[in-house]
C-alpha cells in the first residue's frame, strides 16, 4: 500500500481526510511514478491536483512533496508500491 | 425590503456587510474561505444573487467561486483560469486579480484578469475560463508588458476590465506593467490607449515623442451611462478622458492640491453624473510610502470632470492615519444621495451616504481590504 500523508489547506478537497492508502500496482513492464499517486488523489477528490500542481504540471511553490524522506520537486519521481507520500503545506506566508 | 451588501474581500478572507434600506443598522456576516486571500469579490448585477469570488492561497494557487444565493454558499470553478503554454514559454497563473461581468445581453460571460498578465473568459457564469487568445497569445503582448517578474513588486497585474455597455466587442484593460489596451472585436485584436499619460518611471525619448505602452494604470472606469467618459488614476497622475473628443488622456490631477499630488491606487465614478468622481490620493513622494498624504485621511471629489477637486475629510482621523486603500477598494451605490464606500490597507470600511461629505466607521477590524463593492437588493 502507498501510504499517503495530506496537509489541513487540502481538507474543503478531500473532506479532511489527511491520511490514505492506495492499493496501486504497476502495469506490467512500467513503473509507478509520483504523478500517478496525484492522478489517483485527484479521482478520489475532483479538483485536489490543480491545487497542488499548477497549468504545466510544476508542484505550486509553496506545496512540498516528499517520497519516503526525500523532498522531491518533480512528478516523475519513482514511488513502489510501499512508498510513503507526503504532501506539506510549506512554511509561508504571513 | 430593500438591503444594502458590501461585499469585502480581504487578505484573510471575505465577508458581508448587510444594511438596511436607510443604510444603517450594518451587521458583518461571515467570514467566508477564512485565510485565503480574496483578490476580487464581485456581485453580478444581470443576475440576483449571482456572485463570483477569486480565491487564491498562499498554498494551493488561484481560483474562482461562484455563489448563487447572496455568498450563502458556494462552488469551486470546474476548471479556474490557466494558461496555456505557447512555445518555450510556460506562464503559470498565481492569483486571479480582477473580475468583471459581461455584458447585459450575455448573462452568462465573465472576464477574469490574472497576475501575471492574463485576460480570461468565461461563457458559462465562471464556472470554465479559456484565455482570450487575441491578447494573451497577441504577438505584441510581451513587448507590451514585458516579463512575468517585471512590474509592480507583488506581480503585475490585469486589471479595469471593462465591457462598454453601449458596444458588447468594445474591451478595454488596464495592465500594471503595459499600459491601457483596447479591443472593438470582443478580444481578437487589441491597440494601446495611452496618449498623454505620463511615464515618469522611464527616461523621455530622445526624439521627444510619447511612449505607446508600458504605462502603469492603478485603476481605470468607465461612465456607466455616458461611455465616453473615463477616468483612470495612474502610478503617474490622474487622468480623464472623453473619446467624443479624442483619445488622449488628460491629466486632472494637475488640479490636485500640489502637497497632496494626484498619485493613488483607486477612483470611481457617480452612476448618474458623468462630470463627478472621487479618489483617495496617496503618498508617491520620496521613498513613496503609498500611505494617506501626512497621515491625513481623506477623499478628493470632482464635481466638473476634473476641472478642481474638494477635500473630504470630515470623519477621518486628520493625524496618524498611515493607511491607504488599494484600486478595488473603492465602490458606490446608486441611491439618490450616493453612498462611496472604501476599504484600507489596515482593514477599516468607511461609508458616505451624502456623496462624500461626511464619514464613518462601518466595520473596523477586518483584515488588510483588497476589494469593496456594493449590491443594493430590491
Amino acid at each position: 500500500m502507498i501510504r499517503v500523508f495530506l496537509p489541513s489547506q487540502l481538507d474543503d478537497y478531500t473532506d479532511s481526510v489527511r491520511e490514505l492508502e492506495l492499493d496501486m500496482r504497476a502495469e506490467a513492464g512500467q513503473s509507478l511514478v509520483l504523478a500517478d499517486v496525484i492522478a489517483e488523489l485527484e479521482r478520489r477528490y475532483k479538483g485536489l491536483a490543480f491545487r497542488i500542481v499548477d497549468e504545466h504540471g510544476n508542484i505550486r511553490r509553496h506545496i512540498a512533496m516528499f517520497v519516503g524522506e526525500t523532498m522531491v520537486r518533480t512528478l516523475d519521481v519513482p514511488v513502489t508500491e510501499n512508498s510513503r507520500v507526503q504532501i506539506v503545506g510549506a512554511l509561508s506566508g504571513g | 425590503m430593500v438591503r444594502h451588501l458590501i461585499l469585502v474581500g480581504t487578505r484573510k478572507g471575505a465577508w458581508i456587510v448587510e444594511g438596511d434600506a436607510n443604510r444603517s443598522n450594518w451587521k458583518i456576516k461571515g467570514p467566508m474561505h477564512l485565510g485565503a486571500v480574496i483578490s476580487h469579490y464581485v456581485a453580478d448585477p444581470r443576475t440576483v444573487g449571482y456572485q463570483l469570488m477569486s480565491v487564491g492561497s498562499g498554498h494551493l494557487g488561484p481560483s474562482v467561486y461562484i455563489s448563487k444565493d447572496h455568498g450563502e454558499s458556494w462552488t469551486e470553478a470546474a476548471k479556474p483560469p490557466a494558461f496555456a503554454p505557447v512555445g518555450e514559454s510556460a506562464r503559470t497563473v498565481d492569483h486571479v486579480f480582477w473580475l468583471t461581468p459581461g455584458h447585459a445581453s450575455e448573462p452568462h460571460v465573465w472576464y477574469a484578469g490574472t497576475s501575471p498578465q492574463g485576460l480570461f473568459k468565461s461563457l458559462d457564469g465562471g464556472n470554465t475560463w479559456e484565455e482570450v487568445t487575441g491578447f494573451n497569445h497577441h504577438p505584441d503582448c510581451f513587448t507590451w508588458r514585458g516579463g512575468d517578474k517585471d512590474g509592480t513588486p507583488d506581480g503585475p497585474k490585469l486589471h479595469s476590465i471593462i465591457v462598454d455597455h453601449t458596444d458588447k466587442t468594445h474591451l478595454l484593460v488596464g495592465m500594471s506593467g503595459g499600459g491601457i489596451f483596447e479591443s472593438f472585436d470582443e478580444g481578437a485584436t487589441w491597440k494601446p490607449l495611452n496618449k498623454g499619460v505620463a511615464m515618469d518611471f522611464y527616461p523621455p525619448r530622445e526624439d521627444g515623442s510619447e511612449y505607446e505602452f508600458g504605462h502603469d494604470p492603478h485603476c481605470m472606469v468607465m461612465h456607466p451611462v455616458h461611455s465616453n467618459r473615463l477616468y483612470h488614476q495612474n502610478h503617474c497622475g490622474l487622468y480623464a478622458l472623453d473619446r467624443d473628443q479624442g483619445d488622449r488622456w488628460t491629466r486632472i490631477g494637475d488640479n490636485m492640491p500640489k502637497d497632496v499630488g494626484d498619485v493613488g491606487f483607486p477612483i470611481v465614478v457617480h452612476p448618474r453624473d458623468p462630470n463627478t468622481a472621487w479618489t483617495f490620493p496617496m503618498d508617491g513622494s520620496g521613498q513613496w510610502p503609498r500611505t494617506a498624504p501626512g497621515g491625513k485621511a481623506a477623499v478628493f471629489r470632482t464635481r466638473d470632470g476634473g476641472k478642481s477637486f474638494e477635500r473630504l475629510n470630515k470623519g477621518f482621523p486628520q493625524k496618524q492615519a498611515w493607511w491607504t486603500v488599494k484600486r478595488q477598494c473603492m465602490a458606490v451605490d446608486a441611491e439618490p444621495s450616493v453612498g462611496v464606500y472604501l476599504g484600507t490597507t489596515n482593514g477599516q470600511l468607511w461609508g458616505s451616504f451624502d456623496e462624500g461629505a461626511t464619514w464613518q466607521g462601518i466595520a473596523m477590524d477586518l483584515p488588510q481590504i483588497y476589494s469593496v463593492e456594493v449590491v443594493t437588493i430590491k
